[in-house]
């Protein structure tokens, strides 16, 4: 009853005053408006940008590195025990870079239930041979399957069918870079010459599009099959393991875990691409920091428009005290009045904002770096959404309520005998 | 004897700004319920602010007041807000309708905040309440519409509505023609004789003061009559 009282009250002053209402709220709109596409574009631009690299890194990655026995003999010598060795000059002794034992590894990862899932691969050096030049390259040996599953590898693969590689013998998808500069087409055969010495033919069936310039100019993909019998090894020679997880946030402990579980270096995305996250956060920063600024602004607006409205209404209010308003229903009138100005602006500022991310969302925008985005990269967040209506409400609250104060605190009888 | 609806003991004013200025000096009086009491005085002899004390509005001074038997003084901005609703009417020189609001809408102001009654119950009263005063045809108009005359009468009905024990006037004929005057003095004189209403009109006219029940007169902060 008294709460319909008051709306109603607060209602009449706002429709009294609709021009300067209504220019309030455009202002909430405005912000929130701002604020929903800007967030909803930086971070759409934030996960493009990621996933360029992200996308295709494993979470985490276990190899074998080349690397010097922390364990010298010296060490094992038991009257040594308690002493301090200098060892000069220790260099790695000669190992297979292969991971041994990958099959059981493997079988043991795909029933982890935090693991989304494996997919093998073996890198090795080789030489594109171009008439007399040879330029260096490196071949990923995949599991096509796999690695269109955790990887997208299909998505970047961007002339050729992707499966003639495991369903061609001897096939090769090329790196667009070294494609463009062998002057070689789909179909056509190209000779590689392995590290020991082998030179052998390929048949290209599609060229890879990463984006980046520098690993299209150098990388191409064979299946594992290929691959090892290219460097004449065995069909469990594998080199990496690349692990996507459920929840990649568990990366870093679980490369620990595995490192000490199956005796191998592992190492997890954040560490090996930690860039990535400062780069991302501090955009979003920046986004929230813009966005913030537009609604103190508005609020500003709502600010000076109450201000005016008491100086206008000092008789209303007076009169209302003097027949029995007290100070906390003056307040109460004029805080709703705020907060509907954010309400009615924010929730519009929500559509318009949703409305122009979906106009953003459908601008073409092609780049050749980016085979897999067609338009400009928007999220659809509900966050963002929250925060905004939110920050609206608290923004029109903080807004209204110093001017609320001041006509709770309006003392009618100087209104009346100044009459 | 009847009941003592207010109560001034030894009320003392001053301001002080820019220097003390008393303007209040001892004000003793009591009213008694149905009684129509008139101030007056010149210009200045605080008249008004005496008015607005009893009226709880301005709570700055020293002294007690009594309304219905019970001290406001120490009394908290809400409890006070609540006086002045359920047994203060006022009728100010100026009217100080709300334009926004219709003519029913500002009688039912005061009744609605006090929500004794429902809505349709506060509507029915407020007609009540303008067809006492002769003006129900104007309920639906908005006080910009009306004249003088009229909105002075809506604001008695607004003072009316809770039916309050008292109603304070300050120059309530101030701003009017002798017609409209003479109307808003007929009013007044019928509340008080038709519906023992108590009322408590300042005022500097002595014919308005003339044809009161009792006529308090004042002079330099004190009652010399």
């Amino acid at each position: 009853m008294k709460y319909k009282l008051i709306a109603s009250i607060a209602k009449s002053l706002l429709l009294a005053r609709w021009k300067q209402t209504l220019v309030a709220a455009v202002g909430v709109t405005f912000s929130i408006t701002m604020f929903i596409t800007l967030l909803s574009f930086m971070s759409g631009l934030n996960d493009m940008l990621d996933s360029l690299i992200l996308n295709r890194t494993p979470h985490i990655r276990l190899y074998k590195d080349i690397k010097s026995n922390a364990q010298q003999p010296i060490a094992l010598v038991q009257q040594n025990k308690n002493t301090y060795h200098f060892i000069h000059s220790v260099k790695p002794k000669r190992e297979r870079i292969e991971l041994f034992n990958s099959a059981t590894i493997m079988r043991a990862l795909q029933q982890d239930p935090r693991v989304l899932g494996v997919a093998p691969k073996i890198a090795t050096q080789i030489f594109y041979n171009v008439g007399v030049m040879n330029i260096t390259g490196v071949i990923n040996g995949i599991d096509i399957n796999a690695e269109s599953r955790l990887f997208s590898f299909k998505d970047y693969v961007v002339a050729g069918n992707y499966m003639d590689l495991k369903n061609v013998p001897n096939s090769i998808i090329l790196g667009k870079g070294v494609a463009d500069k062998l002057m070689l087409n789909v179909g056509d055969m190209i000779q590689v010459t392995t590290t020991k010495g082998e030179q052998v033919p390929l048949k290209v069936v599609g060229y890879f599009q990463s984006g980046l310039l520098d690993i299209d100019k150098a990388q191409s993909y064979c299946s594992i099959a290929t691959t090892q019998k290219l460097l004449g090894e065995p069909n469990n020679y594998i080199t990496d393991l690349q692990i996507k997880l459920k929840d990649v946030k568990l990366a870093p402990p679980l490369a620990k875990e595995m490192q000490a579980k199956f005796g191998v270096d592992a190492i997890d995305v954040q560490t090996a691409n930690a860039q990535f996250e400062t780069g991302s956060s501090i955009r979003s920063l920046i986004s929230y920091a813009v966005g913030i600024t537009l609604l103190i602004v508005a609020g500003f607006g709502i600010y000076n428009i109450l201000n005016m409205m008491i100086y206008e209404k000092m008789d209303s209010i007076a009169i209302l005290k003097a027949t029995g308003f007290s100070g906390k229903d003056v307040n109460a009138i004029f805080i709703s009045i705020a907060l509907s100005i954010g309400i009615v602006g924010g929730a519009s500022g929500l559509l318009f904002g949703f409305g122009l991310s979906s106009i953003i969302d459908q601008i073409p925008f092609n780049t050749s770096s980016l085979p897999t985005i067609k338009t400009y990269p928007i999220i659809y967040n509900p966050t963002f959404y929250m925060i905004a209506s939110i920050f609206s409400l608290v923004t029109t609250y903080f807004a209204g309520f110093f001017p609320s104060r001041k006509a709770s605190k309006i003392d009618p009888v100087i209104i009346i005998r100044g009459k | 004897m009847s009941h003592i609806v207010l109560e001034a003991r030894h009320i003392h004013k001053s301001f002080h700004d820019p220097i003390t200025i008393p303007v209040l000096k001892d004000i003793n009086f009591q009213l008694r319920e149905s009684e129509f009491v008139s101030v007056i005085g010149k210009s200045g002899c605080g008249k008004s602010t005496l008015l607005y004390i009893l009226s709880t509005m301005d709570t700055d001074f020293e002294g007690d007041l009594l309304i219905n038997n019970e001290s406001v003084v120490g009394k908290v901005d809400a409890e006070l807000a609540l006086i002045r609703n359920k047994h203060i009417g006022f009728v100010f020189q100026f009217h100080y309708l709300l334009n926004e609001f219709s003519v029913l809408q500002n009688v039912m102001l005061p009744g609605l905040k006090l929500g004794e009654y429902t809505a349709a119950e506060v509507e029915h009263r407020a007609y009540e309440k303008l067809r006492i005063l002769g003006i129900q045809n104007e309920a639906l108009k908005k006080p910009n519409q009306l004249s003088g005359g009229q909105k002075q009468r809506v604001a008695i009905a607004r003072a009316l509505i809770n039916d309050p024990l008292l109603i304070m006037g300050d120059e309530p004929t101030g701003n009017l023609d002798k017609k409209n005057s003479a109307i808003v003095f007929d009013i007044f004189k019928e509340l008080a004789s038709n519906y023992k209403q108590t009322l408590l009109i300042v005022t500097h006219d002595n014919e308005f003061a003339a044809n009161t029940h009792r006529i308090i007169e004042m002079e330099d902060g004190k009652i010399i009559n």
